[in-house]
């Protein structure tokens, strides 16, 4: 049986991290290869790593980080974050991230997942989709939730499937940082619509709400940042709780 | 002992090369190469793949003399192969992703489309899945079970003589993931991706 995943989020920027797990036993608790390494060996089933970095100097870092962590995590490792080209796609599967996530550009030019997905194949080509409520729907935002693109997000979700998206990563910016629960609503309407896996992300602040969002919003995958950085949680507790809650998990 | 990892433009490679560079360590030289010298002389090759079949089967026959070589070291002389993902896929006479495409042959039978059962079933079948062993395979050796292990695909190796099936996995339908004739091996599921039990596998293929 085809198991949930549970996939902790790094929030990279310029090559440190910023959300961290406040452990004291770190020697580096910036380091974002450390802190993979302990996702991993805790039990995540992928790892996912959102670059923040703003200045388009330092986003080079991020390839180094990638390079060092493949070599010492293995499971799927997702990339997000300032991916505008099939160029940008390219370096950091050659760094050795195994999917990428795409946001702002793939609202800008759908071409971007239209060719990323026949070039380097759906496996790999997750769309990110930021989606904040508006009366009865939901309108997707780009630029780290900056700009209103107007689109409506369950028809966007409908054609990145169509254009070869592989997933989609859907966070409500309604309920990011909140720790208050996923966007059920959101996560079941657009996982109902679409054939492809929808990873639920934003506003997780206890493992219910992990429970929930594959229950309830349907999700094939929980991601989360906030409870498994501040040590809140371990992976292992989010697992050996949804197994007792029912859900199939790899444990 | 040396060991090819066939680069032949198939996609995405480098979690491949990672993960035998991680097992092996410095007993086992492991090269990275469309070299057909450097093949012929390996003393194991890696066939991974990703992407479609069609662009993978395109992908080998672009460089030339690259099927025959393989055919050589596979078929003529026997020598060990693990495939992976579309890499195991291409083990077969015809794929139908994308369009009708000749495979190498190697394992009668075809790759299809998995059923998904009027949308009951999300595609790609992404994450990780338990395979159920049905033969004993050298490449499985210490690895129990019911192990987990990660996938990625839509669509799946049907072989004409079930013999071959190494091990199952359960999703819409049954699903072969893993085959196992004389010197040929092949995963469906990513051992590269598939944490400690994913490199004891490699180890495995690394030790026969």
């Amino acid at each position: 049986m085809l198991k949930n995943r549970i996939i902790p989020c790094l929030d990279v920027k310029n090559g440190r991290v910023v959300k961290g797990i406040n452990f004291v036993d770190l020697k580096d608790a910036g380091d974002p290869v450390e802190q993979a390494k302990i996702y991993s060996d805790g039990g995540a089933d992928e790892i996912c790593f959102l670059d923040i970095t703003a200045s388009n100097e330092n986003r080079k870092i991020i390839y180094d980080v990638i390079k060092k962590t493949s070599k010492k995590c293995f499971v799927p490792l997702t990339v997000g974050g300032g991916i505008r080209s099939t160029e940008d796609i390219n370096k950091l599967l050659n760094c050795g991230a195994d999917k990428v996530s795409i946001n702002t550009a793939a609202v800008e030019n759908s071409k971007v997942v239209i060719d990323s997905s026949k070039k380097f194949g759906s496996q790999c080509i997750v769309v990110a989709i930021d989606a904040k409520k508006d009366g009865d729907k939901w309108e997707v935002f780009t630029h780290g939730g900056r700009n209103n693109s107007g689109i409506d997000a369950l028809k966007y979700a409908k054609e990145m499937e169509e254009n070869g998206a592989g997933e989609l990563l859907i966070t409500s910016m309604d309920r990011d940082g909140t720790q208050i629960g996923y966007d059920i609503d959101l996560m079941s309407k657009i996982s109902s619509q679409v054939n492809i896996p929808v990873i639920a992300s934003g506003g997780v602040g206890n493992l219910d709400h992990l429970v929930d969002g594959i229950k309830l919003g349907k999700a094939s995958a929980v991601l989360a940042a906030t409870i498994f950085h501040y040590g809140k949680y371990s992976v292992q507790e989010a697992k050996e709780y949804l197994d007792a809650k029912g859900i199939p998990v790899r444990i | 002992m040396d060991v090819t990892i066939v680069d032949y433009n198939s996609g995405n490679i480098s979690s491949v090369i990672n993960s035998f560079k991680e097992v092996a360590q410095d007993k086992v030289n492991i090269e990275v190469t469309s070299d057909l010298n450097k093949i012929k002389s390996s003393d194991k090759v890696v066939l991974p793949g990703q992407g479609s079949f069609k662009s993978c089967v395109d992908a080998l026959n672009k460089i030339d003399g690259l099927t025959d070589t393989l055919n050589e070291f596979a078929i003529t002389y026997k020598k060990p192969l693990l495939g992976i993902c579309v890499g195991l896929q291409m083990f077969a006479d015809i794929g139908y992703e994308e369009t009708e495409t000749k495979g190498l042959g190697w394992i009668s039978g075809k790759v299809l489309k998995i059923d998904n059962q009027n949308r009951k079933f999300k595609l790609p079948h992404i994450g990780w899945n338990q395979i159920n062993i049905v033969k004993e395979s050298k490449i499985f050796k210490n690895i129990e079970n019911n192990s987990h292990m990660y996938f990625v695909h839509s669509y799946e190796f049907i072989p004409k003589d079930k013999n071959v099936i190494s091990s199952t996995t359960d999703y819409s339908s049954n699903i072969v993931c893993s085959v196992e004739k004389e010197n040929i091996f092949g995963t469906q599921f990513h051992p590269e991706k598939s944490d400690k039990l994913g490199l004891q596998i490699i180890k495995n293929f690394l030790n026969l």
